[in-house]
């Protein structure tokens, strides 16, 4: 048997104790989705504490190197050759080829780490190291050994069969989706809020999302742009469930009832609310929004707090501490930038004041909102009835 | 129902064109310049296709140059005349109110030093033929003017205008851009005085990716595309057969009887104007009389609404419109043509156009009107305060 696989390597949720075995099969789960849409038919599989994926045959290796690069939990993972035992002298050979094969300049450093994880190998460990060391030097004059500091380590462990792999690949780090609950994600078409369900989803968090869409305020290529952001995010985060929630009618109840420079902050409140509502329906423990402070009006301290006061389910907002300039690079380093920047109006203009009240007082917007009462209630039951959801 | 209301941005394929597209596509499916059998039967539909068409403009069939549409026939025609007749000078006179498709040309021949006038429209957009008079000189390449404006359908006086540069600028040769003409208006280049003329097929109900280029007898022309020197070498590339097939018929339906047609829709933009005037604060943009103003293009500012607000609620009604001009509407741009008309706030950024076709029905426009009626007072409601 002549076949390549991957073996992955998982930091934190190694020292979860008795819980282990339900992160490591999160991650199995997780790999098995992210390899899915991958060329070739995979196998994974968890065994003495790893976690391998298996192709069988042949497989598009930079696709599935892209694919795992993006699964939440995994810190490295390493492309292994795996043999079956057919004596020393044909491990040597395999081992001569795969230096052959992955490096291209042979004069390196290195050191064999051998495992022996089955105790009747013919040879003991330190054995193999130094005969297989002995080897390489041989066949690739080039290189030389160097046991404290190698520039490249290259491991072969002896099971029932052998694997052979020296290249590390990082991983990005994290914890399996799947692992640490649910939340609802505020998702709209800007650069800050799929960075927020990224980063929350990187936790091990489960992500729902809900927009808010305000046609014929907002436009359907607006509605499809979130939906390509939450494609784009899904790669990370797994299957999503998107709640379209037409606002329209709230908006404009706000509108025609409440002072100006607080529609920004009443809107927000309301959509705390609305998101609040679909969470709780679906067991999520929170809710996320992209919100970093004095970003803009509606995210000062004082605007926060009284967003905050309209949800009573915790709302994490991981982005809260970042500079702009931060949570752009982190967008394109995901691969939302792109969309986030396309210009189809996501918030008409026409409902953002013109000078925006940046120090609200809780009391006062509380106090604005009772205008609405007896005619928002209505409207806001409308937009649950009517929601669409989006299976992503 | 639904209003399908923006022909000027596309038009719906006729049967006709369907089918002949189709029987190219699966039948006819050869390459014109294979030697054998199956090339010399889509050659065969490639030269019946530019018969077919020549007749629509009483041209000749070797005047006629199948292109990718509108834009490359600009392209073609404009960076293809000043190239081929540099001698005559670097002078080039063009309207503040031409499409992308042209301006955006004569703004790259300004960068390679071409002096290019942009001449002044009035307020309905008729270009100054005194400004043209003025401008032509005996230095002028070339001129490119369109016949009937994309977003606001004026008329432009493209025979007085000939005559002008008949007479100030007898070397100049003279481009129109017909994309939105063709097809609805009667077009006798030759007659005219007119050496270059764009058309683009899918405004005829003709598919997309396919237009021409009528070409004058002797113009000279410096082909933009090089290749396998297809269409006697002055637009290379595997002729577009199935796009050549459905073109040649849209345009033999579209070219059969003009007036008729112009008579019809002309009775529905009439229905829609006075639909539309009970509504307070409504300007209908270009121009004024039957000879100024295309039937099929008509223009609405509405102060105190947003264009796309507009558009997107119209849409939620079943009416289909423009904002402005089709092509910039996912730009917030400001339309340079409406601007030329000297359109300011509160109707810049107000402006829909409701384009109609030979299929278009009074139903249809009745359907705009009601729909109209009842969205704007609302939407003017809601303004930024």
């Amino acid at each position: 048997m002549n076949y390549q696989s991957f073996l992955i390597k998982y930091g934190e949720i190694g020292i979860k104790g008795k819980n282990r075995y339900l992160f490591e099969d999160a991650l199995v789960n997780q790999i098995r989705f992210a390899l899915k849409d991958v060329d070739g038919t995979f196998h994974v599989r968890k065994t003495d504490g790893r976690i391998f994926a298996e192709a069988d045959g042949a497989f598009d290796h930079d696709g599935a190197v892209e694919a795992l690069s993006k699964v939440f939990g995994i810190v490295r993972f390493c492309p292994v050759k795996v043999i079956a035992d057919e004596g020393f002298e044909a491990l040597s050979e395999a081992v001569c080829a795969h230096i052959e094969e992955t490096y291209e300049k042979k004069d390196f450093s290195f050191k064999v780490e051998t495992r022996r994880a089955r105790k009747n190998y013919p040879k003991q460990s330190m054995e193999v190291n130094a005969d297989l060391g002995e080897r390489i030097l041989e066949t690739f004059p080039e290189t030389r050994v160097d046991v404290h500091t190698p520039e490249v380590r290259i491991h072969v462990e002896i099971r029932n069969e052998i694997s052979i792999y020296s290249q590390e690949i990082e991983g990005p780090c994290g914890m399996p989706v799947g692992t640490s609950g649910k939340a609802m994600l505020l998702l709209s078409g800007g650069i800050d809020s799929p960075v927020a369900g990224y980063m929350t989803a990187k936790r091990g968090v489960t992500i729902e999302a809900v927009y808010f869409h305000a046609p014929p305020y907002t436009s359907d290529r607006a509605k499809q742009k979130v939906i390509d952001l939450a494609k784009i995010i899904s790669v990370y985060t797994g299957p999503m469930k998107l709640y379209v929630v037409n606002f329209t009618d709230i908006q404009l109840a706000i509108y025609e009832h409440c002072p100006h420079d607080e529609l920004t902050i009443i809107m927000r409140r309301f959509m705390m609310q609305i998101a609040e509502h679909f969470a709780k329906a679906d067991d999520c423990l929170g809710l996320i929004t992209g919100e970093s402070i004095g970003q803009v009006a509606s995210q000062t301290m004082q605007a926060l707090f009284c967003t905050d006061d309209a949800a009573t389910l915790p709302v994490y907002r991981p982005l809260i501490a970042f500079d702009k300039q931060d949570i752009v690079h982190l967008s394109e380093q995901i691969g939302t930038y792109e969309t986030s920047i396309l210009p189809y109006e996501d918030c008409c203009t026409i409902f953002v004041a013109k000078h925006p009240v940046t120090k609200p007082r809780l009391e006062r917007i509380v106090l604005s909102e009772q205008k609405l009462d007896g005619i928002v209630e209505p409207l806001v039951e409308k937009a649950l009835a009517d929601v669409e959801i989006v299976e992503i | 129902m639904e209003a399908y209301l923006d022909n000027a941005a596309t038009t719906r394929c006729s049967e006709k064109v369907v089918h002949a597209v189709t029987e190219a596509m699966t039948g006819t499916f050869g390459n014109p310049s294979s030697m054998h059998r199956k090339g010399m039967e889509a050659e065969q539909i490639v030269k019946v296709a530019k018969q077919t068409v020549a007749k629509t403009l009483r041209a000749k069939e070797k005047e006629i140059f199948f292109t990718s549409g509108g834009t490359e026939s600009n392209n073609l025609a404009i960076f293809g005349a000043v190239q081929a007749n540099q001698r005559v000078g670097k002078r080039v006179l063009t309207t503040a109110v031409e499409h992308p498709a042209v301006r955006n040309p004569m703004k790259a021949l300004q960068e390679q030093g071409y002096e290019v006038v942009f001449l002044p429209v009035d307020e309905q957009g008729l270009v100054s033929l005194e400004a043209l008079r003025e401008a032509a000189n005996e230095e002028t390449v070339l001129v490119s003017m369109m016949a009937v404006n994309n977003e606001i359908g004026t008329v432009e006086p493209i025979e007085a205008a000939a005559a002008v540069i008949r007479e100030q600028s007898p070397k100049a040769l003279f481009h129109v851009d017909a994309i939105q003409a063709y097809g609805k208006r009667m077009l006798t280049p030759e007659k005219t005085g007119i050496d270059l003329l764009s058309v683009s097929g899918h405004k005829i109900h003709g598919p997309k990716g396919v237009g021409f280029l009528y070409v004058r007898e002797k113009t000279k022309l410096t082909p933009q595309i090089l290749g396998g020197g297809q269409q006697g070498g002055m637009r290379s590339g595997t002729e577009n057969v199935p796009g050549i097939a459905g073109l040649a018929a849209a345009a033999e339906e579209c070219c059969t009887g003009v007036l008729e047609k112009e008579a019809k829709v002309r009775a529905l933009r009439a229905q829609l104007i006075e639909g539309l005037k009970a509504l307070p604060d409504l300007l209908i943009n270009g121009g004024k009389s039957d000879e100024t103003a295309s039937p099929y293009i008509t223009s609405v500012s509405v102060s105190g609404v947003r264009s796309e607000v507009l558009l997107h609620a119209l849409e939620d009604e079943g009416v289909y419109v423009s904002a402005g001009s089709a092509c910039a509407s996912n730009k917030p741009a400001v339309s340079e043509t409406l601007k030329a008309i000297g359109l300011t706030e509160p109707y810049l950024s107000a402006t829909v156009r409701f384009s109609f076709s030979k299929q278009t029905t009074e139903e249809e426009v009745a359907l705009a009107i009601d729909a109209m009626q009842q969205i704007v007072p609302k939407l003017r409601k809601y303004t930024r305060r």
